[in-house]
């Protein structure tokens, strides 16, 4: 279970002290799904990127499974079984798919790079051994930047925008990947998306905009705050 | 041959032991075994130090190794080894040099290199320079590589140098016939105090003609680097230099490409990059659970492979 509690981060912007979040608090059980979603700029991938480490909260705690984790580098969250799945997955010059999966796998790979690969539909053959370099496109990058977080099958897996530039694939197999994933690693995945078709997996939803939990409930709760131009005009 | 010169040839020609085919290996100044073949004949120079090597006209699938090796402090040296390559050739050379100096001398081996690459040949040559010593004494290695290649003929030449070389000056020249190619790979990495330059200068005389100059580097602590690349197109060609380099701690790297074209249809281009390692790159490998310092490593293992 995690526990974000009173979570603030402010960043300067032009020499004013700009706050991204503001004394949020969210506790994300176990074994569930939950969308983060809200207007764009309202704090969700700085959110997410404070759950892994990425950045350091201005303040509050950040609690995983007892533990106070808000001090703790991306390294230690990582091997404590929280994943993150980048909205913009990064290139490397000369390391290849098989370097990335074998160590998010933490074990050299066999017949599993395979299973990995054609989960997110592309052929090992093809990819194991390409560079994750300009040579790919964003759309298959983001491909292996998911089949990377299945490789790792943490108990805590974060997708920021696992939707955006996923080409020639269809939304029904992303959703499929979440569900095994999530039956895999009986834990908790948490998926940052506009997406209503994500949306509507969703065990939980957090509304953030302007840096606050709007609200945080099932599908009945929160989707009646999205009707169009009401929810902009509302939160934007 | 003792267990230091040993190692000096497994780390630079991958070698345990007396390799299949030609060879011929420079220990100390000296000869330390030779071997001609059939089709590739090895002959010692008769007016300065170096040797021969003929290969005949359409040798295919035959390699050869010529490791230099250099244990003794305050050992200079200048070697000539002048290459013959026949036509309708598919060869491999495999060149080198390790120095291991414990003392307190500079040790020095400067391998002046000079291909004839015969038409429609192909040629791959492979040159690792390594270093090693806890002496103070310092490792210089200056090679020159200077390649004439016939029409249709195809060089790729992969050096490395990634460990223990003081001080290095490496300079290229080639000239191109017609719808000849030539690839160069070079991969450097350099520590303390060390310090790198290249030099490539490459005529594109031929129609068709063409080359590929790609180097990765590596800059770490207090070393410097240096790259120059000059591809000159002086006729119908295709010509590409690439210098992409990291720099670490206090590393310094500069690149100067020069492209000039003196064709109307030459076609040529140069790309340059410096910069540290992507933060990003670091926190995605931390986020699989490395740390920052085995991060970097993998980074830039991956980027010298």
């Amino acid at each position: 279970m995690l526990e974000l509690r009173n979570i603030s981060y402010n960043v300067a912007d032009e020499g004013q002290d700009k706050e991204i979040l503001k004394n949020v608090n969210i506790t994300l059980s176990d074994d569930k799904f939950f969308v983060i979603t809200g207007p764009n700029g309202g704090g969700k991938s700085s959110l997410a990127k404070i759950i892994a480490g990425i950045y350091k909260p201005s303040s509050g705690q950040i609690i995983y499974d007892g533990k106070d984790i808000t001090d703790m580098s991306i390294t230690d969250r990582a091997r404590l079984g929280i994943s993150f799945a980048f909205q913009q997955p990064v290139r490397f010059k000369g390391l290849t798919v098989k370097d990335l999966l074998t160590l998010a796998a933490g074990e050299e790979l066999k017949a599993s790079a395979c299973d990995y690969l054609s989960e997110v539909g592309l052929c090992a053959h093809d990819y194991i051994n390409r560079e994750v370099n300009a040579s790919l496109s964003g759309g298959e990058l983001k491909r292996i930047e998911i089949a990377l977080t299945i490789a790792r099958g943490s108990k805590l897996t974060i997708f920021d925008e696992p939707e955006a530039g996923i080409d020639l694939w269809s939304f029904s197999n992303l959703i499929t990947v979440f569900e095994d994933l999530k039956k895999k690693t009986n834990g908790s995945i948490v998926i940052i998306s506009h997406q209503e078709r994500i949306i509507n997996i969703a065990d939980e939803i957090i509304l953030i905009a302007n840096g606050e939990v709007v609200k945080h409930g099932n599908k009945e709760e929160v989707m009646p705050l999205f009707s169009g131009s009401t929810f902009k005009c509302k939160f934007k | 041959m003792d267990k230091i010169q040993e190692n000096l040839l497994a780390e630079i020609a991958d070698l345990h032991g007396i390799p299949t085919g030609a060879y011929n290996i420079r220990a100390n100044g000296e000869g330390a075994g030779r071997r001609s073949t059939e089709h590739i004949e090895i002959t010692t120079k008769t007016d300065k130090p170096g040797i021969d090597i003929r290969i005949a006209d359409n040798t295919v699938r035959e390699s050869m190794h010529i490791p230099v090796i250099i244990s003794e402090t305050g050992l200079t040296e200048a070697v000539y080894n002048d290459f013959f390559i026949g036509k309708n050739c598919d060869v491999t050379i495999i060149a080198g040099c390790g120095i291991h100096n414990c003392g307190t001398q500079k040790s020095e081996h400067d391998g002046i290199h000079t291909f004839f690459v015969g038409e429609n040949s192909k040629v791959r040559y492979v040159e690792k320079h390594y270093g090693e010593g806890d002496g103070n004494g310092e490792i210089v290695l200056n090679p020159q590589t200077i390649v004439h290649m016939d029409a249709g003929s195809y060089m790729e030449m992969d050096t490395v140098q990634i460990k223990g070389v003081d001080s290095t000056i490496r300079t290229t020249k080639a000239d191109v016939a017609d719808n000849a190619t030539l690839i160069i790979k070079e991969k450097i990495m350099t520590h303390g105090k060390q310090h790198a330059e290249t030099d490539f200068t490459v005529d594109l005389n031929g129609e068709g003609s063409s080359t590929n100059v790609i180097s990765r580097s590596v800059a770490r602590d207090d070393s410097t680097q240096l790259f120059v690349s000059n591809i000159r197109g002086n006729n119908k060609c295709a010509g590409h230099s690439e210098c992409d380099a990291i720099i670490m701690d206090n590393g310094k790297v500069g690149a100067l490409p020069k492209v000039e074209a003196n064709c109307v249809d030459a076609s040529l281009i140069h790309e340059a990059a410096i910069g540290k390692i992507a933060g990003e790159q670091i926190i995605k490998l931390m986020g699989l659970g490395l740390t920052e310092a085995e991060a970097e490593e993998m980074i830039v293992n991956g980027f010298l492979k």
